[in-house]
C-alpha cells in the first residue's frame, strides 16, 4: 500500500536525529504550552476563588503572588499563556490563508518567537515589579 | 482491529470549528481581562470584586470557562490519540488512553463546577 518509505511510526529515540526546523519547534511548543495551561487552570481557579472570597482573601493572594514561589508560578503560567496565545493567533491567521506557504510558515514561526518573547518579557516585568 | 476513539463531537470538522470559535472567545477574554488589570493600575479588592459582580463579566467569564473546557478537551484528546498508541505503549494502549481520557474529563468537569461556584457561590 505504501508507495514510499516514510515511517508510519516514530520512535522517541529517533527524535534527536530529526531535523527540527523552526516551524516544528514552535508547533511542539504550542502543544506543550497547552498542556501546561491545562494544569495551570487549577492555579488560576484557586487564585480567582481566593481573590473574590473576601478582602482578606484578596490580600492573602496578593501576598502569595509576591513570594518567590508565587512569582515563579505566576510567571510560568503567564509565559505559557503568552506563547499559546501568540502561536494560536498564528493558527487563526493560517485559517485565513495568511503565511501558509513554506516561506510564510518559516517567517510566521520566527514572528511567533519574537512576539511571544516580548510578551514573556513583559510578563516577567509585571510579575516582579509588584 | 479498528477502535473508535470518540472525539469531542464525533466529527472532525465540528471539532475543528469548535477549536477555532473557542480560541476566538478565549483570546478576546484574555485581552479584556489583562487589559482591565493593566488599565486599573494598583488593583484592589473593591475594584476586582466590582468587576466580577457585573452581569456582563459573569456571562463573559462563564463563556470563557465553557470555551476552556471544550478547547482543552479537543487539545488533550488530540495529544492522547497522537501519543498513546500501541506502537509506544504496547497492547495496553487502548486501556491507558481510556484511563487518560476519563482523567481529562474528570479534571474538566471539576474545573467547570468549581468555576461556576466561584462566579455565583462566593
Amino acid at each position: 500500500m505504501n508507495k514510499d518509505h516514510r515511517p508510519i511510526n516514530v520512535d522517541p529515540a529517533d527524535l534527536a536525529r530529526f531535523k527540527w526546523p523552526i516551524p516544528a519547534l514552535t508547533s511542539i511548543s504550542h502543544r506543550i504550552a497547552g498542556v501546561v495551561l491545562f494544569v495551570g487552570i487549577a492555579f488560576g481557579l484557586y487564585a480567582l476563588d481566593m481573590s473574590l472570597s473576601s478582602e482578606a482573601g484578596f490580600e492573602r493572594l496578593s501576598a502569595m503572588m509576591a513570594s518567590p514561589l508565587g512569582m515563579l508560578v505566576t510567571f510560568g503560567l503567564l509565559a505559557a499563556l503568552s506563547y499559546h496565545f501568540v502561536a494560536g493567533i498564528k493558527h487563526l491567521l493560517l485559517d485565513l490563508e495568511i503565511a501558509d506557504s513554506l516561506e510564510g510558515g518559516q517567517f510566521a514561526a520566527k514572528a511567533t518567537i519574537l512576539f511571544s518573547a516580548i510578551l514573556i518579557f513583559l510578563s516577567a516585568i509585571w510579575v516582579t515589579q509588584g | 482491529m479498528v477502535t473508535q476513539a470518540t472525539s469531542f463531537s464525533r466529527n472532525g470538522v465540528a471539532d475543528w470549528i469548535v477549536q477555532r470559535v473557542t480560541a476566538y472567545i478565549l483570546a478576546a477574554y484574555t485581552v479584556v481581562l489583562v487589559g482591565y488589570i493593566l488599565v486599573s493600575g494598583d488593583m484592589n479588592y473593591p475594584v476586582w470584586r466590582g468587576l466580577f459582580n457585573q452581569t456582563w463579566m459573569q456571562v463573559f467569564t462563564l463563556l470563557a470557562l465553557l470555551s476552556t473546557c471544550a478547547h482543552a478537551w479537543i487539545g488533550m484528546w488530540t495529544i492522547g490519540t497522537d501519543y498513546i498508541r500501541e506502537h509506544y505503549f504496547g497492547s495496553g494502549a487502548d486501556a491507558i488512553r481510556l484511563l487518560y481520557q476519563v482523567g481529562c474529563v474528570l479534571v474538566i468537569a471539576i474545573y467547570l463546577i468549581w468555576g461556576v461556584k466561584i462566579l455565583w457561590g462566593n
